[in-house]
């Protein structure tokens, strides 16, 4: 849908006429100084018209952001006038630096998805207007993208952003079938590029972390804006690092010379032993706050690399290679 | 409802005139056009829209004002519109979280300026800032190698890189071309031009174990393009042998990771996944099958389960042992 240009004009000249007054304006006095609007001819028919159109255009106003103010000047006033406050509807002075307009720049280049996407266009719109110049070609051939592919992004964050209840249906890995889950949502964290939706869980009664790619089809906000109020002391990031970081294991392995390169990247090596066919092994110490990747990364090795200690370590690789082994039908 | 495309012209209506006037020696309109991101006969139509526009009365002092002289646009009369619309807290959200995930990320931007520009911003912003951002993005992708990397694309130099390749297990040396650095899912990629391949590849900065700036210019050669990455990291050829698998619950993750063809919901194993991907490198995907322990079946090649199950059977020998 295009805005047509007769609105659009009656929208500007609209805001122009309620930037610069400081009274308050009436609905009628609008009628008859803004361009645009069904002029008074005494039907009903004409005087509905206007109703809507201006309600309607009201609504748009207050969508794209302008401080529309309803009161009155004076006690004599019948009804309720409009205007704007100019000090309220500004964007303060800003003057940027080079490197600073650069910075931000770079950026608003962060953002993928429609709604902060569009966002940080229309920002950057509205700097240039304040006399910024962010060129982005003057900035490095640099491409982040934090935010694509996740369908669940924008209404989960337009619900933490209008603090609105959310149901989802939510699929856990160890679960074969999803179960419905009623949040209230704080945020959105992406943390070391995976995205989650930390909230309340109102049927568990606690916080909680969930991965947006386990959430099944699109979440449905429910009930009224402004329904809750997050933890003052809420550090998102910090709720999810919680809920991900798991404690360090160590793990000793020998690897056959020249082989398992992707381990000894990070491994402490050990020394030498005899691997008690007359020749050596070198034997790797591995830190590791994931165990069961630790194990499919070892198992994929196979007879290049040989797990030492822990016995559970030792186990998991074991129960891998058996259920490998018997992949192709042949007996072990 | 307001559909973006009205939100986003008014976004632009209410913008131009101050725009025009925090430039008073005039604008280019190709310049102008490309500032708000839209055509120049777009830009045009909301010129003359906004040349009818102006104050109640709208006489012949009260409407907006342009002039163009050549090919530049200046402002007159701006009829009270001279500082944009304040942020949104969509705008704040975005800007505001964007600049702070740069903070994140040292050797990218200039610690420093990407600090300040926080500061001016979200005093800006006002109260679309204050309230508590419903965002947060931590990064991870700390890598060391990230400030040397971009010192090259800056100073358009070489590079040499210590260079892990997971696929064959190998740590590999190379000196490359760099064309840009690319964020994806939280890791870091430099595209460049290896000499070595004399191809376009992508080298994730956590397999860069060293990094040198060379003293000769990077010079890609003209059919060294950028990939372009909406359909993903990893484009094997079309041509490329098909491998077929079948992904239990727990395995599900390689559909999101790789491209993959002919996905469809089966029940051996139960709540499993059938995906066909497509590789030139029967060595990268036997590493992947022995990787999901035996999450993932392999229905085709045949060979690639026997030579999977081969190298389990020689690795259960050594516990044997």
């Amino acid at each position: 849908m295009r805005v047509s240009a007769k609105r659009a004009e009656r929208l500007v000249n609209l805001v122009i006429a309620l930037l610069g007054t400081r009274q308050y304006v009436s609905a009628a006095r609008i009628r008859e100084t803004v361009p645009g609007y069904e002029p008074h001819d005494g039907s009903a028919r004409a005087d509905e018209a206007f109703k809507r159109m201006f309600e309607r255009d009201k609504a748009e106003l207050r969508e794209i952001g302008v401080p529309l103010e309803t009161g009155r000047t004076s006690i004599f006033d019948t009804e309720d006038g409009y205007r704007i406050a100019r000090a309220e509807y500004e964007l303060p002075e800003i003057t940027l630096t080079g490197e600073e307009a650069a910075a931000v720049g770079l950026a608003l280049r962060l953002w993928q998805s429609a709604q902060l996407a569009g966002a940080a266009q229309s920002a950057l719109v509205k700097l240039r207007a304040a006399g910024v110049d962010v060129d982005p070609s003057r900035t490095l051939p640099i491409q982040p993208r934090l935010d694509a592919g996740e369908p669940a992004f924008e209404p989960c964050y337009a619900a933490a952003r209008d603090r609105r209840e959310l149901t989802f249906d939510y699929r856990r890995p160890d679960a074969g079938t999803p179960s419905t889950r009623r949040v209230q949502p704080w945020g959105v964290v992406a943390w070391h590029g995976r995205w989650y939706l930390v909230g309340h869980d109102q049927d568990r009664q606690a916080p909680r972390v969930f991965r947006l790619s386990r959430v099944v089809g699109s979440p449905t906000p429910v009930g009224e804006a402004g329904a809750f109020e997050p933890p003052a002391d809420l550090d998102l990031a910090a709720v999810v690092e919680r809920s991900v970081s798991r404690e360090e294991f160590l793990v000793v392995v020998r690897a056959r010379p020249g082989t398992a390169n992707g381990l000894r990247r990070t491994a402490e090596p050990l020394g030498p032993a005899d691997d008690g066919r007359g020749g050596y092994d070198d034997r790797l110490q591995v830190r590791t706050t994931e165990p069961e990747s630790l194990a499919d990364q070892l198992a994929a090795y196979g007879a290049d690399v040989v797990v030492e200690a822990p016995q559970r370590m030792r186990e998991a690789v074991v129960e891998r290679l058996t259920r490998l082994a018997a992949m192709d039908g042949a007996s072990a | 409802m307001t559909s973006p495309t009205t939100a986003d012209r008014m976004v632009r209506l209410l913008a131009l005139v101050p725009y025009l006037q925090a430039r008073p020696d005039g604008v280019r309109l190709a310049d102008a056009a490309a500032d708000f991101g839209v055509s120049e006969s777009q830009l045009r139509r909301d010129l003359d829209l906004l040349w009818v526009c102006g104050l109640p009365g709208h006489g012949p002092g009260d409407l907006i004002d342009l002039s163009f002289e050549g090919d530049l646009v200046r402002v007159t009369f701006t009829a009270g519109m001279v500082r944009p619309l304040r942020l949104t807290t969509d705008e704040a959200v975005a800007l505001i979280v964007a600049l702070r995930t740069l903070l994140e990320l040292p050797g990218l931007a200039e610690g420093e300026a990407v600090s300040r520009a926080l500061a001016k911003v979200a005093g800006a912003a006002g109260h679309a800032a204050e309230q508590r951002t419903p965002v947060a993005v931590s990064v991870g992708a700390r890598e060391q190698s990230l400030a040397v990397v971009r010192a090259g694309l800056e100073r358009k130099r070489a590079l040499h890189l210590h260079y892990y390749v997971p696929s064959r297990d190998e740590r590999t040396q190379r000196v490359v071309d760099p064309m840009r650095l690319l964020l994806v899912d939280g890791h870091w990629y430099l595209e460049a031009w290896c000499r070595n391949v004399e191809g376009t590849r992508l080298f994730r900065l956590d397999r860069i174990d060293q990094v040198t700036v060379l003293d000769e210019p990077a010079a890609p050669p003209p059919e060294a393009t950028e990939r372009d990455l909406d359909d993903g990291l990893y484009q094997p050829p079309a041509d490329a042998p098909v491998v077929r698998l079948r992904l239990a619950r727990t395995a599900r993750w390689v559909a999101d990771y790789y491209p993959v063809e002919d996905v469809a919901e089966v029940d051996d194993p139960p709540g499993g996944l059938a995906v066909a991907v497509r590789t030139a490198d029967l060595g990268w995907a036997r590493r992947l099958v022995a990787s999901l322990g035996g999450s993932g079946l392999v229905d085709e090649p045949a060979e690639l389960a026997g030579q999977v199950a081969a190298e389990a059977r020689a690795a259960l020998a050594r516990y044997a042992d």
